[in-house]
């Protein structure tokens, strides 16, 4: 199994603040990979760092055989790489279609892949011309995605994305997420709820204090009770 | 199904009337004071022509603010540079701004309006590369820098041009005055309305109906995810300082033919009120420029006429008053 994105020893300063500490893990192509870990670990600032918003100081990240740490988040992502932010960083005063046609960025919407994302996120066809400000909470969630994926993608950063959602929703997440998986897209996705961690991920890599500190097949983790709490400590259980 | 027909049946986004009818209102609770209808129409006339100037004027600034996070307190000095390249044009071709011919008068302002965006967007590009891309972020040391920037640029232009007032004259088609009845309106006036008109449809409609628009309205709000999208904001400043020097340019072309002369001072006289219009009208709105601009404008035209004493103050006092009722201006930008 190729890997298609690759990290190693990489490290990431914020100020005088050194958030990434060496960070070494890959994510295998045409799967989904799973960045656990406590609030604080660096999940969101690996992701960062792999699509080019925050530098790398030191080390090597490659997708596929392409050095990333050299190049700025533009180049990053036109190099295929989508990226749903965990603050969603969607355009407030621009539409729906306006916030995904900016996210098509080689060119006009694809009407199959739109009805496509509609039969996942029926509510941002409601919405369509409305403004993305005025959407709730779990639809700006819905808008996010979709913007990192209406245009097709070699791999997929995706943070906390079930944050907000109602469980209904959080199917329909799942379910797409699966169906981009199976189109050979290659997912690295943080996130807190366990559960849906667990029916999405192939792979895990668990992080703490900057660092991977285990990394193995998901089905492995949700099958071990005892690793769990070690790795991921009481909060995980708060989240099943 | 197509991307484009895709739900045109749901409602379509509200905008908020009541501030674009702040203009209105301060015309209908002048009017009773001004008594006279032909005073009135006069005042409100040269009020929107006054106003369209100072738009053209101040809504490069709003963008470069709105989008870049640059305080460009070097803007005046292209207002004052659009000035001096009209008048490149309306000097040696002054036989077509005074032959009684319409095409040739009209050739001549183009021309001239031309020249001072033009070249105004030229030195746009060396300014952002020279002085604002290094403080990029730092607010502090842009005002700093701008401000030298712009000092360094009138002096330049002191000694390109010398240091007098360059007398311009109108094209001979724009001197004079439209009379209806009792009142006047000045043939000038009604061309800078016009051109203002036109400033303001031509940003709506790229900054609504294109991509590049797309992405200036997005890059106002959050310029990092557009660059996450695949797009390089770096080139994106660029073009947005550009046009926003092109526009204080031809502004400045329309303010000094108003006056009837071009002087390297008027970048730093219309700088102050560029400020107060993007504070009115809601930092990095093109729409609330534009409300802004003629607001601030009529305001002062009412105010020199009923309370001259007013007027000199009435711009400070229009930015209070709209500030205490929208503490983020008439129209603001998410994100600002």
């Amino acid at each position: 199994m190729s890997a298609a994105l690759t990290l190693e020893g990489v490290h990431t300063h914020i100020g005088r603040y050194h958030i990434l500490q060496g960070v070494d893990f890959d994510a295998p192509a045409g799967r989904t990979t799973m960045l656990l870990g406590r609030n604080g670990a660096g999940k969101t600032t690996t992701l960062r760092t792999v699509m080019g918003l925050w530098r790398a100081s030191k080390g090597r990240i490659a997708l596929g055989t392409t050095p990333l740490q050299i190049l700025r988040a533009s180049d990053v992502a036109r190099l295929g790489v989508g990226y749903a932010p965990e603050t969603m960083a969607l355009f407030s005063d621009l539409s729906v279609k306006e916030n995904l046609v900016l996210g098509a960025r080689s060119g006009p919407l694809d009407d199959a892949r739109l009805a496509w994302i509609f039969s996942y996120f029926p509510a941002l066809k409601t919405f369509w011309l409305s403004r993305a400000g005025a959407l709730s909470g779990g639809q700006k969630q819905m808008l996010s995605i979709a913007r990192a994926i209406v245009e097709p993608r070699q791999l997929l950063l995706i943070d906390e994305p079930t944050k907000g959602l109602a469980p209904a929703i959080v199917g329909s997440l799942i379910a797409c997420l699966n169906e981009i998986k199976a189109t050979g897209v290659t997912i690295l996705m943080v996130e807190q709820n366990f559960r849906v961690a667990r029916e999405v991920g192939d792979e895990v890599r668990v992080m703490d204090n900057g660092r991977i500190v285990h990394r193995g097949p998901m089905a492995e983790l949700a099958a071990d009770e005892d690793l769990q709490n070690r790795l991921l400590g009481l909060s995980l259980d708060s989240h099943q | 199904m197509s991307a484009l027909d895709v739900g045109q049946a749901l409602p379509r986004r509200r905008m908020e009337v009541l501030p674009a009818l702040t203009p209105l209102l301060v015309a209908l609770v002048a009017a009773p004071f001004i008594g006279s209808l032909s005073t009135f129409v006069t005042l409100t006339a040269a009020g929107l022509a006054m106003g369209m100037m100072i738009f053209t004027m101040a809504s490069g600034l709003t963008l470069v603010f709105g989008m870049m996070d640059v305080l460009n307190f070097g803007h005046g000095a292209f207002i004052a540079l659009g000035a001096y390249a009209a008048s490149l044009v309306l000097l040696p071709l002054a036989n077509w701004s005074s032959a009684d011919s319409f095409w040739a008068n009209l050739a001549v302002f183009i021309l001239a309006a031309l020249a001072a965006a033009v070249i105004s967007g030229a030195f746009g590009f060396v300014f952002e590369r020279l002085i604002v891309k290094p403080v990029y972020g730092q607010h502090l040391k842009q005002i700093l820098a701008t401000i030298g920037g712009a000092i360094i640029a009138e002096q330049l232009l002191y000694a390109l041009f010398g240091p007098a007032q360059i007398p311009l004259t109108l094209p001979r088609t724009f001197e004079g005055s439209f009379v209806f009845g009792d009142a006047a309106i000045e043939k000038y006036r009604v061309l800078a309305t016009l051109v203002g008109l036109a400033v303001f449809a031509g940003e709506m409609l790229v900054l609504n109906r294109t991509r590049i628009g797309l992405l200036v309205r997005a890059g106002v709000e959050n310029r990092e995810m557009v660059e996450a999208l695949g797009y390089r904001v770096d080139r994106l400043f660029v073009a947005v300082f550009m046009a926003g020097s092109a526009l204080a340019g031809l502004g400045g072309a329309m303010m000094a033919l108003y006056r009837g002369q071009a002087h390297g001072s008027m970048g730093g006289e219309f700088l102050v009120l560029c400020f107060i219009v993007i504070i009115i009208g809601g930092l990095g709105s093109v729409g609330g420029s534009f409300i802004a601009s003629i607001l601030v404008a009529l305001i002062a035209n009412y105010a020199g006429f009923l309370v001259p004493k007013l007027a000199l103050v009435s711009n400070i006092l229009a930015m209070v008053v709209v500030l205490l009722w929208r503490p983020r201006g008439l129209y603001p930008v998410s994100g600002r």
